[in-house]
């Protein structure tokens, strides 16, 4: 088997509270569907026939009950469930089901809506051999305004800096402003191998990771390592340039005795053990390949530790786990699938003037006179009569009295 | 048709003999309708070449008169045997070749696009009709003797006729085919399709564009492939892994892994089911880039281990046989044998000596280096080549043992082969008949070399003989993807929108076969053998195996 995928379930939702009061985030329907159902179709249009699925017990008791997710969902979901309370991270969920990790993995977030060509950053991950590869977007303006915000708030805080070299598929720095202090520093040893390199800040990452399974035993024995995006990803995009990365014999070592014993746990997954490493190292000698032009060394200057992203230019991918996200992946999501904007089990009366924007659910009744402009119209709500609905997302079973 | 060909010659044959009698020359208006008969006559067989031969859909006037060049001496190889008259008819016939081509093209384009009609009327009425046993009995002599003839004349093997589209829809079908019953799963390797605008003279070969890769079509945790073999084909289709020793290597290792990861299904032979099991990956690697000489040698190798398996030899005992086959093959065919070559090698590498290379062959590179080693004093000239630039890494490897080097480009190299003592060259695979085919612009090398009195070596392992024979690089090549021949510079690409330009075509061939009479030595792990010598060592290895 190649590659299992793993879908993080299990998040708080931190940043929309509001609308976690009732239904858990990766239930919160968008478009009519439950939040879950985007990753899970993307992985099941690409071919993955099971998916690990991490999240709370609350949650999957809503799962199983919800028609949706049973109907159109075909692959096999394996449900693991993870106390609520939990300061889990999505790096300690991964090591929670260290067990059931038998090749490389995918790890996805539930909130993430997009419809990427996935083989573009599994390419990546097959064709260099790569420890990392993942996604990332460029960041869209978001149009809707949000009620209860005034003006525009913009995160500075929350920026990240992405390096990438000039192809803008390896990446060679990440850092998020948080952690900055004072300035940006980057080690001369990295300038000396990528001479040029570009540093964008305008990107949002889209939390879909392929990880090499060295990585998932890697954080079984390094336990404080507790969330992919925070930690795992910025490390080893430092250990990529790190000298012990780049060291021939690694058993070798007798001078570091003690570094020795810290980089136990990294020589794991930097040994990319396979039985017959000396044939892929005859098959690269004898290539005339190289990654880079202008220097004296091999290819990937002779470095096993890889991480690769591809950065999409073109598409839809967006991350709900904010509000004016949210109210943005409505707005778009029914545009992903060709679905008729109105359930066919939907009674509209005539006089019902309808936005094209508008999605309209299964099993509602929509009286006359109504107005129903850029809206969401959960499944089984009743909108009665001389109602304007406006820029709404109305959720499911509501009803709507007169006026 | 035929009829009417019949009694032209009847006439002829009734001139040539009153011409015969009245004196040798023939008088100026029996030459004219001569000339006019044997026209017709041409053009009816022309019609029927066309059918065999189905010309693309885009028709340029240099693919038809290319087209019909090959086609007009074939005529008059045909019709010597077709009509068994006498010699004389023969001069104005060959004399009529070139006098049809000296005529102005507007009546050629004319006589053609009537031709055709005539030619498509005629398909759909022969579909209709089935078969042509019939017809072919009743024209009797016409084409009893060009029937005859039709093994003589070799047809591309299918695999290579892109433009046909019914070879195609075949391929698609043989691709859908291939498979297994493994709990009723069918491996269905997608076909990937052909990218961009293909120079006509070319049209019968593939051209991928590197940013369609054939995993789009592939479910993502592949299942029906294995991944080690997913792996290597992106590898080989965006160049990772180039170069015909380390693309063996790699698929050897991948069958390798392949192997290990098999298991036999119940009633069913190892050493059957395994072979099945490998065709598809075949089909898969090939789509991603057409296998080299090298690794059809190494597959056929693969297969013939695994078949010689006896059929009560235990799953465990057999697979870690085939490996250490597999082992043993490349430790002898591709390691020990470049030793070898090395160590022949060194022997015509003076001191003061002045190499020429080309481009980034294993081989050579790994002589130089132990040359290096012994401690020769040389110097080396590295010539390079867009777009694949493929002499940069040479010289990179080679700088850093050491060795002093130039660098040029193809361009400059009639400039630099003054100072220039040998040429060494690597090749790809070497034909049956001595050519060698190697990387695009090495054939202009060695002309080069040979006019200016250079001795041109080529080194090669045995394993990369191959029994095709080819005379010229149009029949059989690679067409790499046209897009990397557009260069931007300062941001500026003025090759962007190429596909739009009509008359504009982007032709980035791989592969080109050197003539044997421009090499002077083929340095083999036998020893140093001239390149006529080639048939004689397969001769030798088909007798081995």
């Amino acid at each position: 088997m190649e590659l299992q995928a793993v879908l993080m379930a299990a998040g708080g939702g931190s940043r929309m509270t509001d609308l976690i009061y009732n239904t858990p985030k990766p239930l919160l329907p968008v478009g009519n569907k439950p939040l879950m159902w985007y990753p899970l179709n993307l992985l099941e249009r690409v071919g993955f026939e099971e998916v690990i699925v991490i999240t709370t017990k609350e949650v999957q008791k809503m799962m199983s009950s919800d028609p949706k997710m049973k109907l159109d969902v075909k692959m096999k979901l394996d449900v693991v469930c993870i106390q609520e309370d939990g300061d889990m991270g999505t790096a300690d969920a991964l090591r929670h089901i260290q067990q059931k990790i038998k090749s490389d993995v995918l790890v996805v977030s539930c909130d993430l809506i997009t419809d990427v060509a996935l083989h573009e950053v599994v390419d990546l991950f097959r064709a260099h051999n790569a420890t990392l590869a993942m996604l990332m977007s460029k960041a869209h303006e978001f149009t809707e305004t949000v009620p209860g915000q005034k003006g525009k708030k913009k995160t500075a805080e929350q920026r990240d800096f992405v390096g990438v070299d000039p192809s803008g598929k390896r990446l060679l720095f990440m850092a998020n402003e948080a952690d900055l202090e004072d300035g940006l520093s980057i080690r001369k040893s990295i300038i000396k191998k990528h001479p040029r390199m570009h540093i964008k800040t305008g990107l949002v990452d889209a939390h879909l990771y392929c990880l090499k399974k060295e990585v998932v035993d890697f954080l079984a024995e390094n336990k404080s390592i507790s969330s992919i995006r925070g930690e795992l990803v910025p490390y080893l995009v430092r250990k990529q340039f790190s000298k012990t990365a780049n060291r021939q014999k690694m058993k070798d070592e007798s001078e570091d005795q003690t570094q020795k014993k810290n980089d136990d746990s990294t020589n794991q997954e930097l040994l990319i053990a396979s039985r017959d490493e000396s044939l892929l190292q005859l098959a690269q000698e004898r290539s005339c390949w190289n990654d880079h032009h202008g220097d004296m060394s091999e290819a990937y200057h002779g470095g096993k530790l890889r991480c690769y992203v591809h950065i999409l230019d073109q598409g839809l991918c967006y991350r709900v786990n904010t509000l004016a996200a949210y109210i943005e992946a409505n707005r778009l999501a029914p545009k992903l699938f060709e679905e008729p904007a109105v359930h066919p089990s939907a009674v509209i009366s005539e006089k019902c003037q309808m936005g094209s924007d508008s999605m309209i659910g299964a099993l509602c009744q929509i009286a006359d006179k109504t107005s129903i402009k850029r809206s969401t119209i959960g499944n089984s709500t009743t909108v009665k009569e001389k109602v304007k609905v406006t820029n709404s997302i109305v959720m499911h079973g509501v009803t709507i009295e007169e006026g | 048709m035929a009829d009417s060909g019949g009694t032209d010659e009847h006439d002829k044959k009734d001139d040539v003999e009153r011409s015969k009698s009245e004196g040798k020359e023939l008088t100026k208006e029996e030459k004219q309708r001569l000339r006019k008969e044997k026209k017709q006559q041409k053009k009816h067989k022309e019609k029927k070449d066309d059918k065999a031969s189905q010309e693309s859909g885009k028709e340029n006037k240099s693919a038809s008169s290319a087209a019909a060049a090959p086609q007009l001496p074939t005529q008059t190889v045909k019709a010597p045997s077709a009509v068994p008259a006498p010699a004389p008819v023969f001069v104005p016939a060959s004399s009529e070749a070139p006098a049809s081509a000296d005529k102005p093209t507007k009546t050629k384009a004319e006589l053609k696009a009537e031709r055709r009609a005539r030619q498509e009327a005629e398909r759909a009425s022969k579909q209709g009709k089935k078969g042509d046993p019939g017809q072919q009995a009743a024209s009797g002599k016409l084409k009893a003797p060009p029937s005859e003839l039709q093994p003589v004349v070799k047809r591309l093997p299918e695999h290579i006729q892109v433009d046909n589209p019914e070879v195609l829809k075949k391929l698609a079908k043989k691709l859908e085919r291939q498979q297994t019953p493994v709990h009723g799963a069918t491996i269905k390797i997608p076909l990937r399709s052909d990218y961009g605008y293909k120079v006509s003279l070319f049209s019968h070969l593939h051209q991928y564009s590197r940013k369609a890769p054939l995993t789009q079509q592939l479910s993502i945790p592949s299942t029906v492939i294995h991944p080690a073999v997913v792996r290597l084909g992106l590898q080989y289709s965006q160049g990772i892994v180039a170069g015909s020793n380390a693309r063996s290597v790699a698929l050897l290792h991948a069958f390798k892994q392949v192997i290990r990861d098999y298991t036999t299904p119940p009633n069913e032979e190892l050493s059957r089911d395994l072979v099945n099991k490998l065709k598809p990956y075949i089909s898969f690697l090939n789509q991603c880039r057409p296998l080299s000489a090298s690794m059809g040698n190494a597959i056929k190798f693969v297969k013939k281990e695994i078949s010689n398996i006896p059929t009560q030899c235990k799953e465990e005992e057999a697979k870690s046989k085939i490996l250490n086959c597999i082992e043993w093959y490349i430790n002898d065919k591709i390691i020990l044998a470049a030793k070898a070559i090395a160590a022949s090698a060194i022997e015509k590498i003076s001191d003061e000596d002045v190499i020429l290379v080309y481009g980034c062959s294993s081989l050579v590179n790994h002589i130089l280096f132990e040359a290096f080693e012994k401690r020769r004093k040389f110097r080396v000239i590295v010539v390079d080549s867009r777009p694949r630039l493929e002499g940069r890494e040479a010289l990179r490897r080679l700088v850093q043992r050491g060795i002093s080097c130039t660098y040029v480009l193809i361009s400059a190299v009639s400039y630099i082969l003054p100072e220039v003592s040998k040429v060494f060259l690597g090749a790809h695979a070497l034909l049956a008949n001595g050519y060698v085919m190697s990387r695009v612009g090495t054939s202009q090398i060695a002309l080069v070399a040979k006019a200016f009195n250079v001795p041109v070596l080529v080194c090669c392992e045995t394993y990369k003989f191959c029994e095709r024979v080819q005379t010229d690089s149009f029949v059989s090549n690679e067409l790499d993807d046209p897009d990397d021949l557009i260069v931007t510079r300062k941001g500026k690409t003025h090759l962007e929108n190429w596909q739009e330009v009509p008359s504009l075509g982007l032709l980035n061939l791989v592969y080109d076969v050197t003539p044997p009479d421009f090499v002077d030595l083929v340095i083999t792990e036998l020893g140093m053998i001239p390149c006529t010598s080639v048939p004689v060592v397969l001769r030798v290895k088909n007798v081995d195996q």
